[in-house]
């Protein structure tokens, strides 16, 4: 059954902060970063007034931020944190330790192009570096899904069957700092959506069942060294934990969407008019709402044109996305973020390895944009739609990567 | 036989005991006692980074399953009573 929700102004940062607030965490241990700010700022405030008992730790830097929820989830907290650009670049090597120790952590990155040049503006620079790191990541599109999928995160990540870190972004700027009506949903109801304390599960070590936790009447060993000996299956294991949450969380997005109302695609792929699209655009985050609008308008014009969001970036939707985009002729994906040296975006390489096995491969199309912050204007969606038109039934042009709005 | 990815418990957690890690198979030079000079001082006891020197009683004993070799009880031996032996 939906439940009844209030209405509130929020700008992304604040729509993160109520569901952290909302989702009883334990500790949440941050430094302060643009355009994430307003996170931490928030939290804190609650945390002054009282309205939250959770543990602040203020730290020195984004790497001891990182550090100390390592530190607290392997004792068996509840744990947020929330950072961006810079910031996640310091957090790196906790990143990884993070998910290596399996601690169900959600951190929301507020996208940000990563220096040099310094710049405070949205790119997914920060978080397609991360994108090896073994966490879940889960990108959105506006503050409402923001707020969702903070919700939804400690739902996955506390998850006996996945146990793995949760990392969910959102736009700097874009989304962050832009206001919106966020109807959220009553603290009761989130309460008994997430659970009101972690549930810490059982392993068995030495013939014994025990908590998968720091715990003086059963010490641990938790962050061994492993050799050659141990490492490759230990990283084999990790590969199968964070390929196996895929289906766990459509399910936490389904079970949500029962509670809410609301909907984002099957909770892994968000599509739009694509079952007889002829032309389409895939990106990530908030372009999907400019694109969406522009698919509407040449469609108008004749176009069969339709977009592909991609919510949940790792694990990466393959077949899903083998499924929805065979037979569309011609795919150009949008990618916020460069790999210096490579063949295109980040995006377009997944794209492309999803379809190669295809029988009658796409011609795909791969365009950068948006760096730093530079506006997705609805023409230049255009442009592109009707460049993409174009190329139907054409031979592979010499050039598929480029980028666009770009000064000469 | 070494365990397969299966069989491991998530999150790389341990599944023994550390007393069972036998540290000393880390050694490349081993220490021998001269019972016939050791005058029974205790400074290895002292030193020893591994609490690999035991005392029964009556005289000091090398335990070599925890023993790494580091050679810190023969360099610290007042009458030269401990000699290290490169391992075969």
């Amino acid at each position: 059954m939906i439940t009844e929700q209030e209405v509130i102004g929020l700008n992304g940062d604040e729509a993160v902060a109520y569901a952290a607030k909302q989702c009883k965490v334990d500790v949440v241990a941050a430094y302060p970063i643009t355009p994430q700010t307003i996170i931490v700022e928030k939290f804190s405030e609650y945390v002054a007034n009282g309205e939250v008992e959770t543990e602040f730790i203020t730290v020195e830097s984004e790497h001891s931020a990182l550090s100390a929820c390592v530190g607290a989830s392997a004792v068996g907290a509840r744990v947020f944190t929330a950072t961006a650009a810079n910031g996640l670049a310091l957090m790196h090597e906790i990143v990884y330790v993070a998910s290596g120790l399996r601690l169900p952590i959600v951190m929301v990155v507020v996208n940000r192009a990563l220096s040099s040049p310094i710049n405070i503006h949205c790119d997914h620079g920060d978080s397609m570096a991360e994108r090896d790191a073994g966490w879940i990541q889960i990108y959105t599109e506006d503050a409402q899904e923001a707020y969702d999928t903070v919700i939804q995160g400690f739902r996955i990540a506390e998850d006996e069957r996945v146990l793995l870190p949760v990392m969910v972004m959102l736009d700097g700027f874009f989304i962050s700092h832009t206001l919106q009506n966020v109807f959220v949903l009553p603290d009761e109801t989130v309460k008994k959506f997430v659970g009101e304390k972690r549930n810490v599960p059982e392993i068995e070590i030495m013939g014994k069942r025990v908590k998968l936790k720091l715990d003086p009447s059963f010490p641990l060993t938790i962050g061994p060294l492993a050799l050659y000996d141990y490492y490759h299956e230990i990283k084999r294991g990790q590969a199968e934990a964070i390929n196996s949450s895929m289906e766990i969380i459509k399910k936490v997005h389904d079970e949500y969407s029962r509670v809410s109302g609301r909907k984002y695609g099957d909770g892994v792929l968000d599509s739009y008019k694509l079952e007889d699209a002829e032309i389409a655009i895939v990106c990530i985050g908030s372009a999907a709402g400019t694109v969406k609008s522009v698919v509407n308008e040449v469609r108008e014009e004749g176009l069969k044109a339709g977009c592909l969001r991609i919510r949940v970036f790792r694990p990466f939707p393959a077949d899903e996305i083998r499924r929805i985009l065979s037979g569309i002729p011609v795919i150009g994906v949008l990618d916020r973020s460069l790999s210096f040296g490579g063949m295109g975006g980040p995006l377009q390489y997944e794209i492309k390895v999803s379809m190669y096995d295809e029988p009658k491969r796409p011609l795909i199309m791969n365009y950068a944009y948006g760096l730093g912050g530079r506006d997705l204007p609805p023409g230049t969606v255009k442009k592109i739609f009707y460049e993409l038109n174009k190329l139907k039934g054409k031979q592979k042009p010499k050039e598929t990567f480029k980028f666009i709005d770009v000064r000469e | 036989m070494k365990r397969g990815w299966k069989q491991i418990p998530i999150a790389a957690v341990s599944w023994i005991n550390s007393t069972e890690y036998k540290t000393g198979s880390w050694r490349s030079f081993r220490p021998i006692v001269d019972y016939e000079k050791c005058i029974k001082c205790m400074q290895c006891w002292v030193y020893c980074p591994d609490l690999a020197i035991k005392w029964n009683g009556e005289e000091i004993n090398v335990d070599y399953d925890y023993c790494k070799g580091c050679g810190i009880c023969s360099e610290e031996c007042p009458v030269g009573a401990i000699k290290m032996v490169k391992e075969v």
